[in-house]
């Protein structure tokens, strides 16, 4: 008996897409002279965030055994690069995340990650733009810019204060605008209501063939941006959309070693609330933070969402060779 | 009480929300590369027809819908309550009105239909998608008009009333797509 999944479920075309996709991402870092990098994808270690699930394995080498995990992104190796002295990075790699799968994700995929030394978060988001533009020329010509605070688009769409939480004003919302299951399932988890909001009702509404680019997350959202240094409510953090998907999230680099390990801390904290499997901190990472990690902006993008907008595809499993079911 | 998990949400499940079986029609993963995921879904309740969207956080467990289909036959009516049988078994059941609805006009005993069972009661009915009905009443068409253009209305032997093509009398019995109410074609026996 012949397993029918042996044939890859993208059709070939799409093949050459993402190869042709490739080869001009490399060409936009070397015009630049931003040096490719390739770090492990096997880690002692991994992040500790407490949304993300991971793969762990074991590395058996007689007479020890030891748990290696396959990394939900390059950030921590490539940032220890960075504070060996390494320049301006990119890499392109596979990175992976546990029980993420849907139209728009598979457990396996590829990430575009670069970090820039000396630039702000706003050169960035104007390097991202430009890369996405070049990308995306073939489909979308005429693409448009639009940047705008998270705190402003928030405000436009729902009328709602996306940094001060107001109990009354959110539930409200929910129920006229026909997510009353909202109220039960966000409590008053001010960061669950903005995910749930965020996804339910703004995110789609980021259309029109525009590159969206999200500035000034809030403060509680920072993951490993820094606190703004004029505004403790909002991080310096942005993230890209385009036609309602999520392409990808930037930070201006967190370099302070004792911030990042109680961050680390707090979600360590939040994992064990949520019974999530326990991670430690990364050591060699906060290492290299401790041993100074130069003023850079980083972003990561998701390649394969952004060859779906390339070649108008509904759902990953329409660009990727072999998504979960057939690997 | 079973249950089902979000990662087990597909096409076709039968869940209660708000206290009502429902179906599911589609159900997407939603979550932001930073946040929590959401699995939402678009459900169709099966008491009321009517569709909505819900929203559960990923991993949430959600109490399954006892539904069961089967295929029974239409015995008879008592006015109140339309009977039904297993052929299989010979057990019976007993709809109400409201589960029987529009499947109403089309029942003639002993046709063969789909029963939708709620906790072993029944829920809707479903008619065959195509019944043979004689027709008790219409006006008297054209001699020789065979073209089947235009039409007039025909009320069959269960009460419902279909257009027929005008060469089409009274007593003749007719073939219909029940899921559109359209006239198929005659019936010769």
């Amino acid at each position: 008996m012949t397993d029918v999944l042996w044939q890859p479920s993208c059709e070939l075309k799409q093949l050459r897409q993402r190869g042709q996709m490739l080869a001009l991402i490399r060409q936009f870092f070397a015009d630049k002279n931003v040096l490719e990098v390739e770090t492990p994808l096997l880690c002692h270690s991994t992040g500790t965030e407490p949304q993300l699930d991971f793969f762990s394995s074991i590395y058996d080498c007689p007479p020890n055994k030891k748990i290696l995990f396959l990394q939900t992104s390059p950030e921590f190796a490539m940032k220890r690069l960075l504070a060996a002295g390494s320049g301006s990075i990119y890499q392109i790699c596979k990175a992976f995340r546990n029980n993420e799968q849907g139209r728009f994700h598979n457990p396996e995929f590829t990430l575009l990650e670069w970090y820039r030394l000396e630039f702000s978060l706003d050169q960035l988001m104007d390097e991202v733009a430009l890369l996405i533009k070049i990308l995306l020329i073939p489909i979308f010509p005429l693409i448009r810019i639009n940047k705008i605070s998270y705190a402003s688009v928030f405000f436009q769409k729902t009328a709602l204060n996306a940094l001060e939480y107001n109990s009354k004003a959110y539930k409200d919302y929910a129920l006229k605008h026909d997510i009353p299951e909202a109220i039960h399932l966000c409590s008053e988890d001010h960061d669950l209501w903005l995910d749930f909001i965020f996804s339910h009702k703004i995110q789609p509404s980021l259309i029109n063939d525009q590159i969206y680019l999200i500035y000034g997350y809030p403060a509680s959202q920072a993951s490993l941006a820094r606190i703004n240094s004029n505004d403790a409510k909002v991080a310096d953090r942005f993230e890209v959309f385009i036609n309602g998907i999520e392409l990808g999230n930037g930070f201006f680099e967190l370099a302070d070693s004792i911030e990042q390990r109680q961050r680390f801390e707090a979600e360590i904290e939040v994992r064990k609330l949520n019974n999530r499997p326990l991670v430690e901190k990364d050591c060699r990472f906060l290492a290299a933070l401790n041993a100074g990690l130069p003023d850079c902006c980083g972003v990561a993008i998701g390649l394969d969402r952004l060859l779906m907008l390339l070649t108008s595809s509904v759902t990953i499993d329409e660009i990727l060779a072999f998504p979960i079911d057939r690997a | 009480m079973a249950t089902y998990s979000t990662n087990e949400f597909r096409a076709g499940l039968k869940i209660m929300i708000d206290a009502d079986p429902c179906a599911i029609i589609e159900n997407e993963f939603v979550k932001p590369g930073k946040g929590q995921a959401f699995s939402r879904v678009k459900i169709r309740n099966l008491n009321t027809g009517r569709v909505i969207e819900r929203t559960y956080k990923s991993g949430e467990s959600v109490e399954a819908a006892d539904i069961i289909e089967m295929e029974v036959q239409y015995l008879y009516t008592d006015g109140e309550f339309w009977h039904f049988m297993v052929e299989d078994t010979y057990e019976q059941y007993q709809a109400d009105k409201k589960a029987v609805s529009e499947a109403m006009k089309w029942l003639k005993d002993q046709d063969i239909c789909t029963m939708t069972l709620w906790n072993d009661s029944p829920l809707s009915i479903v008619p065959p998608n195509f019944v043979e009905l004689a027709i008790t009443e219409t006006d008297p068409g054209l001699k020789g008009d065979t073209s089947g253009g235009g039409g007039k209305p025909a009320t069959l032997e269960t009460g419902a009333v279909v257009r027929v093509p005008l060469f089409v009398q009274i007593g003749e019995i007719i073939k219909v797509d029940t899921r559109s109410s359209e006239y198929v074609s005659r019936v010769k026996h």
